[in-house]
């Protein structure tokens, strides 16, 4: 059960949401609100930051740390506005050439009817294409759950890190107890069909590096973080503009398990 | 009542293989004659629901006669999570259909303009992408990007195919990015969005087309609905994520009726050749 067991983790209580890292990782931050488009959205902070002597664009999913925080943010599940504001910041950090840095904790995308009415579909549809098209490098980090579309939207990148303990999903592990055994308490056995952890994530090059957790030493945990991600930054831009897009397009293009042969399973 | 049109090649097509008999209409349970319902364009004569298509015959409907060339046409999925109860999906969903997958993808011409084109099938385990699904499209965007062909697709899907886990999810973000390189050529794309189009591939590339196209009715979302509910605690409208709110809220160009479809595809084909190309 270590899949549940991790799942857990992902979701404990007292876990650093995206905000507890923004204030580890970033100097002279400056957060940028609203997506000009219809609204803002508190579950996703994004800004401009020093990263070491870098300036960088952050964007986080934050679940909030109590009752009122999370309410305000929807318990960490964006709405169409949040993510049309993440894209917002990704092409104001292309025209500044300065990388952005995605922070994802989300049991999904918000699921509710305004945000339905107002495109979810299509703002993660848009975000994920012209993630894929981003002249200027992009490094995910799922600090708690990676939670389906919702996440991908932030995750269309050219490194994706996985905490020790997080999670990245295509669908719930509830969901998919209800779909597949109409029982949604039989959450471990979904989690572990799924096949959610870092492990999983690395195997199947979802994500290049697992980052160990230690939450009781959390500054240096981020210091750690920012080393890794400032040396993986200065690979990335080593390359050229149309280098690095054709790195990141063949990142996913190799990513399926399929078969082909002919003639199979021939039409009757 | 038939709607067939004397021009429309495709029917005429359909109805040459069409075996006789009678369906019955999943809406209105009316027992329908099998070539009266191609005749009517899937469209049920009694009730006036439209009833799924299958991939290919969608492919028959709108292509120049015998002009559909099928690409990638021997991908198929591997349950290579051994994923409670895929390997039966798949099988059933073979055996059923005769396809080997859940979208046919190829070149034809339509009205005698090269095109590339997909269809995916909702009888196959509700047309949900795994990798073979991605893997197709990515094919065919790529091939359309090379040659400078626009692509017309007709989306329906589940979303992504959860039997395949986290790999399933990431076909979403490998054929974005072959959408945007067409984009990025100038190419054309045209999605139809067909009942049900609704999780990741309205998350993806439903929605990344250029025109966006839909059929009357057709449920077009990405939480379903019954998710929404809960979280709304309310009764939501009839008309939720239907194709005619989507094009309330401003998320589609229109909404066309199929017998008007070719006609329309052809137009939008016209309007994008280039200069020098013959029409
Ligand atoms: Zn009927």
């Amino acid at each position: 059960m270590i899949a549940y067991e991790k799942l857990k983790l992902a979701r404990q209580n007292g876990r650093p949401t995206g905000s507890a890292y923004l204030d580890e990782l970033f100097t002279n931050r400056l957060d940028l609100c609203g997506d000009r488009r219809y609204g803002e959205d508190a579950a996703i902070i994004g800004g401009i930051g020093y990263l070491g002597d870098m300036p960088v664009t952050y964007i986080a999913i934050d679940k909030g740390t109590d009752l009122d925080s999370r309410l305000k943010k929807n318990f960490g599940c964006p709405k169409p506005e949040g993510y049309r504001k993440a894209l917002r910041l990704m092409k104001q950090a292309e025209k500044f050439n300065r990388p952005v840095i995605c922070f994802v904790d989300t049991l999904g995308a918000y699921p509710g009817a305004e945000a339905e009415e107002r495109g979810q579909g299509q703002a993660i549809a848009e975000n994920i294409m012209e993630m894929m098209g981003l002249k200027t490098p992009v490094i995910s980090v799922v600090i708690g759950e990676g939670g389906s579309g919702g996440a991908l939207a932030l995750c269309a990148s050219d490194r994706v890190y996985m905490l020790e303990n997080a999670v990245y999903s295509v669908i719930t592990p509830e969901g998919c107890a209800t779909i597949l055994w109409k029982d949604a308490k039989r959450v471990a056995d979904a989690a572990e069909c799924l096949h959610i952890t870092a492990e999983d994530m690395v195997e199947y090059h979802v994500a290049e590096r697992v980052i160990p957790e230690d939450f009781t030493h959390f500054k240096r945990m981020c210091a750690d973080l920012k080393k890794v991600l400032l040396s993986d930054l200065a690979v990335i831009t080593q390359n050229s503009i149309s280098g690095m897009l054709e790195n990141r397009y063949e990142r996913f293009r190799r990513i399926g398990i399929y078969e082909e042969a002919a003639g199979k399973y021939g039409n009757p | 009542m038939f709607l067939f049109k004397k021009t429309d090649p495709g029917v005429r097509e359909l109805l040459k293989t069409a075996k006789d008999g009678v369906v019955v209409c999943g809406h209105c349970k009316e027992e329908i004659d099998r070539k009266e319902l191609i005749r009517n364009y899937y469209i049920c004569p009694k009730c006036q629901k439209y009833l799924r298509i299958p991939a290919r015959d969608r492919i028959t409907l709108i292509a120049d006669r015998d002009s559909f060339s099928e690409m990638a046409a021997n991908v198929t999925s591997v349950d290579f999570l051994k994923f409670p109860g895929y390997e039966e999906k798949l099988n059933k969903a073979r055996m059923s259909t005769g396809e080997k997958e859940a979208v046919v993808c190829g070149v034809c011409k339509i009205d005698g303009i090269s095109v590339a084109i997909f269809a995916m099938d909702p009888r196959f385990i509700m047309a949900s992408m795994g990798s073979a699904v991605g893997e197709k499209i990515t094919r065919i965007f790529e091939h359309a990007t090379r040659y400078h062909l626009p692509v017309i697709g007709f989306t329906a899907s589940g979303g992504a195919r959860m039997q395949e886990g986290i790999v399933s999810l990431m076909q979403m973000a490998k054929v974005s990015g072959a959408v945007k390189r067409h984009s990025n050529g100038g190419n054309l794309y045209v999605t139809v969005l067909t009942d049900p189009t609704t999780g990741g591939v309205t998350a993806s590339f439903a929605m990344q087309g250029d025109i966006l196209l839909a059929e009357p009715k057709a449920l077009i979302g990405f939480a379903g609905r019954r998710v929404v509910e809960q979280t709304t605690k309310s009764t939501l409208p009839d008309n939720f994520q239907s194709a005619e709110f989507l094009l309330e809220h401003g998320f589609i160009d229109q909404i066309i009726p199929r017998e008007d479809l070719r006609d329309t595809i052809v137009n939008i084909l016209k309007l994008h050749s280039r200069k020098g190309e013959t029409l």
